[in-house]
């Protein structure tokens, strides 16, 4: 090929030097895709949170925060759940609000220990609704093994909230196995994958009844303790990293540690395993699962000598018998993620730019 | 997947791919141009480029139909979705295409009432349920979506649903091609056709690309393997020095197209004497409106629209990128005032454009050629 010419390499410059300031927010308001958990929410969470705050663990932008306090080390994570039905195939709304936030703990090392909970609810919500997640949270929280040890109820005029919103702030301690961080990602771990992705946000989208498309898909919800203490025993200090793949799915989570870390990413497409109905839903409407949330999956990066102990003892875990390594951590590109195509060729996995939406060419 | 996984096979793929090798000349630079978006996207999607030689160059088209409607008619289509009990509906990806002062995006996020929609249908449907509501269906897309908005046109005048109507944006795919193909600076040796349209209007409409220009059209499906065969048939057309219209996409597409959509578009459509294209300008000829039997569900009649054309900047090339006369980088408003954060021109607006993708993805591609 022709060499690259003066003015090109100018212009690589140029949208190198672009990409790599740290991104301001500009955006005169809030719109659906600050809340997609792709670029606009790094926009928001870089440009505006994490210089108002100040706090060096905040710009860590791990899923949890450590405290220390006398000496022992803890982890705190707060959450908001919003989901839209709030009941769906495979959960609920309580059921999320409890495994989302012990999961948060989890994936940073930490035994989850207590919750607190922060209901807003709409007037004219079913007391029998209400009662029906309260009984959720309760269970979740009990096989969980954590305790709700504070609360808050609010309620709104109908229409100012649908159904209802709920908060929860965890706490946890952090294992002393564990020695966890986005700046031990080192070339040559490997990426493994805790079960089947997408279906949690197939579900819901099913749910909601928008494209009268029928599908045995349930919400993968559930606490991911269990799988974090295998992989710990497995692997201790040669487990690097962890994230749980909520919104925006694997490959932001993919791309956010790449860029982070300044590491490259490959991922084999045909080692991820998709639910057969989850990967039909997709096809037809040109959803790439990769983006789709999940709640109940971690993505875990381990040292390539033990990664195949920590798969082993992964797929022992209830739960996650699907479990698979996905890829690997290289030095080049930084900051790229790339995917081996299961036809052959290679292609660039980007960070999403707003919701997935469904394409029509 | 059945009659999917059989077209995404990995062992086929190389086979081609080694057929295609063998079928290039090595001094020769061939450049295709795969007309259609949905092409582009399984180009992209599959990796399907990385499979081809370094001399063989896909040139992405001016098929993406979200892409090419112009800032102006965004901005009407927001204009209209802000007037008081207008529900104003569009297809997801629509959402996002930036017009001189926001995306409908943004006019949803400021308080319009925009839904998504999957079908034009689902259009009628939310009209037949707020029967209070002024219920507008943003209609956009090649011949290949026409015939269900024709369809759906058909049916609200049936069900007299006295609330419904449609801005239609519909355009069509012979004028754009012309207009690249009388380029004098035209430097693409071939077309993969594009298959969703074609199932619609056939093959015959695209018989003036080798009789009257010289260059071979090869009709395609969408998975992997089709984009790979239709490049072999391009390449075999090359070097036997046969120039014509072939048909790779045999399964779905007649070559007479489906006549039943055909009547219906004509009943419910009438050609637009010129239709602007964002980066492309004025095509004449190029875009569709409602028929004069059917102008009682035009929304641009019912409402008033600002109607006002907001110029591409002069500066946007991307008319000569489209053409393969020049690379992104090179064009003068590339990475600097046209990003995809803030895209101007057609090729930056969607991820796929050649743009957006050179901008995205450009030191990647730069690697792979040094690999």
């Amino acid at each position: 090929m022709t060499a690259v010419s003066d003015r090109e390499q100018k212009i690589l410059g140029i949208i190198e030097t672009a990409r790599s300031k740290r991104a301001k927010f500009r955006d005169t308001q809030i719109n659906m895709a600050h809340g997609a958990g792709g670029k606009a929410t790094q926009t928001l969470i870089e440009g505006l949170f994490v210089p108002a705050f100040e706090s060096s663990e905040l710009a860590e932008l791990g899923d949890a925060g450590r405290v220390e306090v006398d000496g022992a080390e803890l982890a705190m994570t707060t959450d908001s759940y919003v989901v839209k039905p709030l009941r769906f195939p495979g959960g609920s709304i309580g059921e999320l609000a409890v495994n989302g936030t012990v999961n948060d703990l989890a994936v940073s090392g930490a035994r989850p220990l207590a919750l607190t909970l922060s209901l807003v609810l709409e007037e004219g919500l079913p007391a029998d609704e209400l009662r029906s997640e309260v009984e959720a949270i309760a269970r979740s929280a009990h096989a969980a093994g954590v305790q709700i040890v504070a609360g808050d109820t609010k309620v709104v005029e109908r229409g100012r909230a649908e159904g209802m919103y709920v908060c929860t702030t965890g706490i946890g301690r952090i294992d002393p196995r564990a020695n966890l961080s986005p700046a031990a990602l080192r070339p040559g771990d490997r990426i493994l994958l805790s079960g089947s992705i997408g279906e949690h946000g197939t579900a819901i989208m099913l749910a909601r009844g928008e494209f009268e498309l029928d599908a045995e898909i349930e919400s993968d919800t559930r606490a991911l303790w269990p799988a974090v203490d295998a992989l710990l025993d497995a692997a201790g200090p040669q487990l690097h990293c962890m994230r749980d793949a909520t919104r925006g799915g694997v490959a932001s989570v993919l791309n956010e540690l790449s860029r982070s870390s300044a590491v490259a990413m490959i991922v084999r497409e045909g080692d991820v395993p998709v639910h057969p109905a989850v990967a039909g839903a997709a096809e037809i409407l040109g959803i790439d699962p990769m983006y789709v949330a999940n709640e109940g999956k971690l993505v875990a990066f381990v040292a390539p000598e033990a990664a195949d102990r920590a798969l082993e003892a992964l797929r022992a875990v209830d739960g996650c018998e699907a479990a698979a390594e996905i890829g690997e951590v290289r030095t080049e590109p930084p900051g790229m993620v790339l995917v081996q195509t299961s036809f052959g060729g290679r292609r660039v996995m980007d960070q999403l730019v707003g919701d997935p939406l469904p394409r029509i060419c | 997947m059945k009659f999917v996984d059989e077209f995404r096979d990995a062992e086929l793929g190389r086979a081609l791919a080694g057929e295609i090798l063998a079928q290039v000349q090595p001094g020769r630079h061939y450049k295709l141009m795969e007309v259609c978006g949905g092409h582009t996207h399984s180009i992209y999607k599959y990796g399907v480029d990385d499979l081809l030689p370094a001399n063989v160059e896909l040139v992405h088209g001016p098929g993406c139909p979200v892409c090419v409607i112009p800032m102006g008619r965004v901005d009407d289509g927001i204009a209209i979705a802000h007037r008081d009990g207008v529900i104003f509906t569009c297809f997801g990806d629509m959402m996002r295409v930036p017009g001189s002062n926001g995306s409908l995006l943004e006019a949803k996020a400021a308080g319009a009432d925009i839904r998504m929609v999957y079908s034009p249908l689902d259009a009628l449907r939310i009209a037949k349920q707020n029967p209070d509501r002024e219920v507008v269906f943003f209609a956009i897309g090649f011949e290949t979506t026409a015939p269900s908005t024709a369809l759906t046109l058909k049916r609200a005048r049936a069900e007299r649903v006295a609330n419904f109507s449609c801005m239609c944006s519909h355009v069509t795919i012979v004028p754009p091609l012309r207009a690249l193909l009388e380029s004098p600076d035209l430097r693409l040796d071939g077309f993969i056709g594009p298959g969703h349209v074609s199932t619609v209007v056939g093959a015959r409409p695209f018989e003036f690309i080798p009789a009257d220009y010289g260059r071979p059209v090869v009709i395609a499906g969408f998975e992997p393997l089709d984009i790979l065969q239709a490049i072999s048939m391009i390449l075999r057309q090359l070097q036997e020095g046969r120039c014509e219209v072939e048909n790779e996409y045999k399964r779905v597409v007649p070559y007479e197209g489906n006549l039943r959509a055909l009547e219906v578009m004509a009943e419910v459509f009438e050609l637009r004497p010129h239709f602007e294209w964002r980066g492309l300008g004025f095509i004449s000829h190029s875009g569709l409106k409602l028929s004069e039997a059917y102008a009682e569900l035009d929304a641009e009649q019912r409402f008033s629209v600002p109607g006002v054309r907001v110029a591409d900047p002069k500066a946007c090339q991307c008319g000569e990128v489209l053409k393969g006369v020049i690379k992104p980088w090179e064009c003068k408003v590339f990475g600097t005032a046209c990003t995809p954060e803030r895209p101007i021109g057609t090729c930056m607006v969607s991820s796929e454009g050649a743009c957006a993708a050179y901008y995205n993805f450009g030191r990647f591609a730069r690697e792979r050629e040094v690999v």
